[in-house]
């Protein structure tokens, strides 16, 4: 069968359609509005209470800071208290506590790249920066709530045991421990972002946590690398709680540690901005 | 209304994308087609603004897509079914999405009726079967009530009713005046569904034109003639008639001739005055797979073949015959799709395999689909009937037809007794 004929007619019924098509183009009755940060902090909070590892690692938080502090509160004398602040026992819960945040940190962005959730939500925002933002926001909220709220019912159960052996105020433990455990974990989120990969970004920052605590040991046994040791014993994690909460009262309050962590998160919040906008999803 | 110019992406020295650039309409559904591993998905990402292009650009409605205010209602997209938090269950998976685009919670459980989920709305997504995955990944394109809709792949997976369902959605959606675009390797589905075709195949254009011309173009329809078997001596006679008046003649396995060039009266008056008995006379219309398969042969990346099964089996003893393995329909024969065109000139827009300088000339004759952007943009003249029906003229220069049959594997047993076979197919169908 020849095919001369066919096309002619084809064409005839399919090109019109076709032309006439570009000038229908439909709208939508409903009006668009213009985005903003808002709606992607709206989403985020939905996101972060619609998942279970919220609840899990949490949930681990409050029963570490908050059972921890009480064995430790039940374990000591109101003569332990005179020279420290009654939050000192959720100090021990931190300790392990702050895994839990830096899990969680982590898992907030990482689970999206994990299961393929991120390229969903960057079609529904293409600002990625603002789910980014809105994301650190959630986050350093909740954390702090939470780990505020730990600290501070352990602090009023100590108090309650213990009452009028301290002469120390520990309202201001309570803020600048919460700050510092909720930065842990915005950093964590940060490095989260950068890194794309739950386990990957765990691990660093457990490194993180966990390396200057420990190779201070073996950096103080050479002469050249003293210094070193003993601004990463300075400077630490565990360290930077213990100063908090007063541990050793003689060294300073955790102020400087505190900035640290804070220019430390600045950085690795610029660096995932910066990423989040270049690489592809 | 999607627009691409001169669109590229290269992962490190791979080549994703080459210099794409096509129109996606509104008011149509167009289907993208291209073998695995094409581009297919990467130009869907980079429509989306997910990867960026190396080069050139894509707009919708005249935006890149980052830079829409609110993208969601202008533009809703399936890229991948499994993309969503499977712990999240499917009402909440919905409304994060709707809350970053402003729209309210009601609409979230709107879709998920129109989409058929409403009763597993509080299951978690992580306990749904492809099908389901992909109802919600349509449930969230539809979200926005956008104008724009991308779908990649939508009916994996989907049952019958599901089938019928999108495809009736695609086209209402359509009717509605909104652009969409989908991808899909179903081509019995893509036939019924599409109304304009984009092809890729290696990353660049293979062909951008309307449904029913490319059928036409890539592959050539023909008449099987059936003269009585017990009298050989007519079907000489009618094959000299046909040739004479110019037509093709291709005799077939089974003693049919495969005629092309001539309607079926005039072959009838042929064999009338020829004095020839036809025992059957029938068109043979091509279908859109193979046309398609006719067209991206050549940029086909991954290709299946036999599973011989060494591994498994255990040497045989001396002297023994190994058994034989019946061959399987369309495995290992790269021609399955592809029976022998009548005349070689039947793959006008067909990309030549392997040819080195194709990607600098994207406008070449092996692929005039670049070189004119718009043959749906003149309908009533369409380049003249020589011009837009190559195999109705005998063309013996043309490029060679890559009829793949001597490029099998020679250590392939069970192919070689499938070899002979390479124009029945056109009868398995």
């Amino acid at each position: 069968m020849s095919t001369p004929q066919p096309p002619m007619p084809q064409q005839a019924v399919a090109a019109p359609n076709w032309q006439a098509a570009p000038g229908t183009s439909y709208t939508s009755p409903i009006p668009i509005t213009r985005t903003h940060l808002g709606h992607a902090l709206t989403s985020e909070w939905t996101k972060i209470k619609s998942v279970r590892s919220t609840m899990w690692t949490l949930g681990i938080f409050l029963l570490l800071v908050i059972g921890i502090g009480f064995l430790v509160a039940a374990q000591t004398s109101n003569s332990d208290f005179t020279d420290v602040p009654y939050t000192i026992p959720a100090f021990f819960g931190l300790m392990l506590g702050q895994i839990c945040l830096i899990t969680l940190g982590v898992l907030v962005v990482s689970s999206e790249y994990g299961t393929g959730m991120i390229r969903t939500t960057f079609t529904a925002s293409p600002q990625r920066h603002r789910v980014l933002a809105a994301k650190l926001i959630i986050f350093f909220a909740v954390a702090f709530a939470v780990s505020a709220f730990a600290i501070g019912l352990v602090g009023l159960i100590t108090s309650g045991m213990h009452g009028g052996s301290s002469n120390v105020s520990w309202g201001g433990t309570v803020v600048m421990g919460a700050l510092y455990v909720s930065l842990l974990g915005v950093l964590a989120l940060a490095v989260g972002s950068m890194l794309r990969h739950s386990a990957g970004a765990i691990t660093t920052m457990l490194g993180v946590v966990l390396v200057p605590a420990i190779m201070p040991a073996f950096l103080m046994m050479s002469e050249s690398m003293r210094t070193i040791g003993e601004k990463m014993q300075e400077y630490n994690a565990p360290n930077a709680l213990a100063r908090i909460f007063r541990l050793d009262s003689e060294s300073g309050h955790g102020g400087a540690q505190l900035g640290l962590l804070a220019g430390v998160t600045a950085a690795a919040i610029a660096g995932a901005f910066v990423l989040l906008e270049r690489r592809d999803v | 209304m999607i627009e691409a110019v001169g669109l590229t992406k290269r992962y490190g020295a791979k080549t994703a994308v080459y210099n794409l650039s096509f129109q996606v309409r509104p008011g149509a559904v167009t289907g993208f087609l291209g073998p695995n591993g094409s581009g297919k998905s990467t130009t869907m990402r980079m429509i989306l603004g997910l990867d960026n292009p190396t080069s050139g650009q894509v707009t919708i409605g005249g935006f890149p897509y980052r830079k829409l205010p609110n993208a969601p209602r202008q533009v809703g997209a399936l890229l991948d079914a499994k993309a969503v938090h499977g712990g999240r269950h499917a009402r909440n998976h919905l409304l994060c999405l709707a809350q970053l685009s402003g729209i309210p919670a009601r609409r979230v459980d709107e879709v998920l009726g129109v989409v058929g989920l409403q009763d597993v709305a509080r299951k978690r997504s992580k306990g749904f079967s492809l099908g389901m995955g992909q109802r919600l990944g349509i449930a969230a394109a539809l979200l926005g009530d956008p104008q724009v809709l991308l779908f990649d792949e939508p009916v994996n997976g989907l049952d019958p009713e599901g089938i019928l369902w999108v495809r009736n959605l695609m086209k209402s959606l359509a009717a509605e005046g909104r652009t969409v675009f989908v991808s899909s390797h179903l081509m019995s589905e893509m036939a019924l569904t599409a109304d304009h075709l984009i092809v890729i195949g290696r990353g660049q254009l293979l062909a951008d034109m309307n449904i029913k011309d490319f059928i036409s173009h890539n592959s050539a329809d023909f008449a099987r003639v059936r003269t009585p078997d017990t009298e050989p001596q007519q079907r000489e006679k009618l094959t000299a008639a046909l040739t004479e008046a110019g037509g093709q003649v291709l005799p077939e396995q089974d003693g049919a001739l495969r005629v092309t060039g001539l309607p079926l009266p005039r072959i009838s008056d042929l064999a009338h005055s020829a004095d020839v008995r036809l025992w059957e006379l029938s068109p043979h219309q091509a279908s859109l797979e193979e046309a398609y398969m006719r067209m991206t042969q050549g940029a086909v990346d991954y290709r299946s073949t036999i599973d011989q099964k060494a591994g498994l089996q255990q040497e045989l003893p001396p002297g023994a015959v190994p058994p034989q393995q019946l061959p399987v329909a369309g495995q290992g024969q790269p021609g399955w799709y592809a029976p022998p065109p009548p005349q070689q000139g039947g793959q006008p827009f067909g990309m030549p395999q392997g040819q080195p300088g194709l990607y600098g000339a994207p406008g070449a004759p092996g692929a005039p689909g670049a070189g004119q952007p718009g043959p749906y943009g003149a309908p009533g003249a369409p380049g003249g009937a020589a011009d837009a029906n190559p195999y109705a003229q005998a063309q013996p220069q043309a490029p060679a037809q890559p009829v793949q049959a001597p490029a099998q594997p020679p250590a392939a047993p069970a192919a070689a007794p499938a070899a002979p076979d390479l124009t029945k197919p056109e009868d398995a169908r």
